[in-house]
């Protein structure tokens, strides 16, 4: 037998990526055919699956631009970023940015936020399980002492700002109800969490996702609200506690004694 | 260069415990149905990459399905077919996997996916020869040592071959076996799909494959599309119901390797579950006039050997 020489993979996986290129050498089909047409299958293969993939994981983005604009953008971006690891659920972290900068997505300019707000939703699904703090355990917090108590969140917890109402959008396009007109003029901030086994997508009063990344930092409630305050004047501290608290956002909150 | 003993035929402790019926690839969008009709399929088998993230519904039904079924994990990312070694961080979160819901069998693919540290999210073919079986015999070794168990590993479906290739696909199957020990998933679709697309008898193929490796039987339908000159290529879709001439290859494969875990896979335009389970219970159906023969077999074998 002769020795083989090694495979190409590198060859084969930029044939298979840029449709410009030649079907790699040393490829046979059936009864002398080219090999050009069952390339191509492995080709549409890669494509498709990632495009679909990006479809399943952003269906809002998906609805707003309709079908055949979302999988042209789709390709652009499988061609250029794709996936790192094999878990397609992580898959389309930087789609939000890509989005951003897509030139033929401009006439849609809340697209990239509801893209960023729809990978949260799906980090959150996959997030680590863990039990919220009760009502009765946030009814027992010493109130007095909050400024200086930290916070720990829900590992299922994450916020995204935006100067467009997403969540508004997102609602409208999951519950399938086209009836309302969207009024484009104030942003939301978005908050993901998911306590048990269902998502809550909500809306946090203005400064909200300011307060809620500053906890995750690690700062006290009293530093939290200068954070999001000084953002936002108007924040409303009580509105933003009872969003979270019905949220069930907090996993702990430690009083310093 | 060999040094590992290479046995030379399986070793007597099987690979998978999965019962010899008929199983249903498993859909979160089926979820309900399944929990609420508890429907008679033999087990499920899951995707390894979609419960690798840490928590959520996907783990809630998991260990739900685990506790009523026997389970089946089957990996699509080791890209055991690769030149380049394995994903070990990819490995080890198999291993978790594994090690927490303790499979009836772990399988995955002869082909490879990653390349680079790029994902291509398909099966992708390699050319069989030494220098290919050094690296999957190697691939197959690593990942067995791992988990700390045999897997089984499936035959892909080809749109074309390699030039360089020296060995059939049944006998490199079957070395990598010999040296490994791992058993084999016969996928009786990617045969027909295979054999379809490179014109060899897909008969053939069944009556040669080394049925005393296999522990498990893929089914799924395929798509239909045209070469160049108009002929049939199928494509393996697995998006539609399995069609006529991949059960009679079944039946075909059944007669020599009697009855055996059967799945039957339906990953994309996923079907209501009355449909799914509709074709489990048609691949029950084989297994079923299967057992009787072999029961029919015996009888009479007795019968003659206790007369005679």
């Amino acid at each position: 037998m002769t020795a083989s020489v090694d495979f190409d993979q590198g060859a084969f996986v930029r044939a298979l990526l840029d449709p410009e290129l030649p079907t790699p050498n040393g490829l046979e089909a059936r009864r002398g055919l080219q090999p050009e047409r069952r390339f191509a299958v492995y080709r549409n293969n890669v494509c498709v699956g990632l495009v679909d993939a990006l479809a399943e994981r952003f269906p809002v983005c998906r609805q707003l631009v309709g079908d055949e604009f979302f999988r042209a953008m789709a390709r652009c971006y499988v061609r250029d970023l794709l996936p790192r690891t094999p878990m397609l659920f992580d898959y389309g972290n930087d789609f939000a940015d890509f989005v951003s900068s897509f030139e033929p997505a401009r006439e849609v300019p809340y697209l990239a936020d509801v893209a960023q707000l729809e990978y949260a939703v799906g980090q959150s699904y996959h997030a680590e399980n863990a039990a919220p703090l009760s009502m009765d355990a946030l009814r027992a917090l010493p109130f007095d002492r909050l400024a200086g108590a930290t916070a720990e969140l829900h590992p299922s917890t994450h916020v995204v700002a935006s100067q467009y109402p997403i969540v508004s959008i997102w609602r409208r396009h999951m519950s399938d109800d086209d009836a309302a007109q969207l009024e484009l003029d104030h942003g939301e901030e978005a908050l993901v969490v998911r306590p048990h086994l269902t998502i809550n997508v909500t809306a946090l009063p203005v400064g909200g996702s300011a307060f809620v990344r500053a906890l995750e930092r690690g700062e006290a409630f009293g530093q939290a609200v200068d954070a999001a305050s000084g953002l936002t004047p108007e924040f409303d501290l009580t509105a933003c506690l009872q969003a979270l608290f019905l949220a069930e956002a907090f996993l702990a909150v430690n009083v310093s004694h | 260069m060999e040094t590992r003993s290479t046995p030379e035929r399986r070793s007597e402790y099987p690979a998978s415990s999965l019962p010899a019926r008929a199983g249903a690839g498993f859909k979160s969008a089926h979820f309900a149905d399944i929990e609420a009709a508890a429907p008679g399929v033999g087990f499920f088998e899951i995707h390894a990459e979609n419960y690798m993230g840490a928590g959520g519904p996907p783990h809630a039904q998991l260990m739900r399905l685990r506790r009523d079924f026997p389970l089946s994990i089957h990996g699509v990312g080791l890209s055991i077919g690769g030149a380049e070694p394995l994903d070990r961080e990819h490995l080890r979160r198999v291993k978790s996997l594994v090690d927490r819901y303790a499979p009836a069998a772990f399988s995955e693919h002869l082909a490879w996916s990653t390349q680079g540290g790029r994902f291509l999210n398909d099966l992708l073919p390699l050319p069989y020869n030494s220098t290919t079986l050094a690296h999957v015999v190697a691939h197959v070794d690593e990942i067995q040592e791992t988990l700390g168990r045999p897997i089984l590993l499936e035959n892909p479906a080809a749109y074309l071959r390699f030039q360089s290739s020296d060995y059939s696909e049944i006998d490199f199957l079957l070395e990598i076996a010999r040296r490994t020990d791992c058993r084999l998933l016969l996928d009786v679709t990617n045969a027909y799909v295979s054999a379809t697309n490179l014109d060899f008898s897909a008969e053939d193929y069944i009556d040669a494959f080394p049925m005393s490796y296999v522990e498990e039987i893929h089914l799924a339908g395929y798509a239909e599309d045209a070469d160049e000159i108009g002929d049939l290529l199928l494509i393996d879709a697995h998006c539609a119901p399995v069609q006529q001439g991949v059960w009679r290859l079944y039946d075909r494969a059944l007669t020599r390797r009697g009855p055996v875990a059967t799945l039957i896979e339906w990953d994309n335009d996923i079907p209501p579950w009355p449909l799914l389970l509709e074709q489990a219970t048609h691949a029950e159906q084989f297994l079923k006039s299967r057992r009787r023969a072999a029961v029919d077999d015996a009888g009479s074998e007795a019968l003659h050997d206790g007369v005679g």
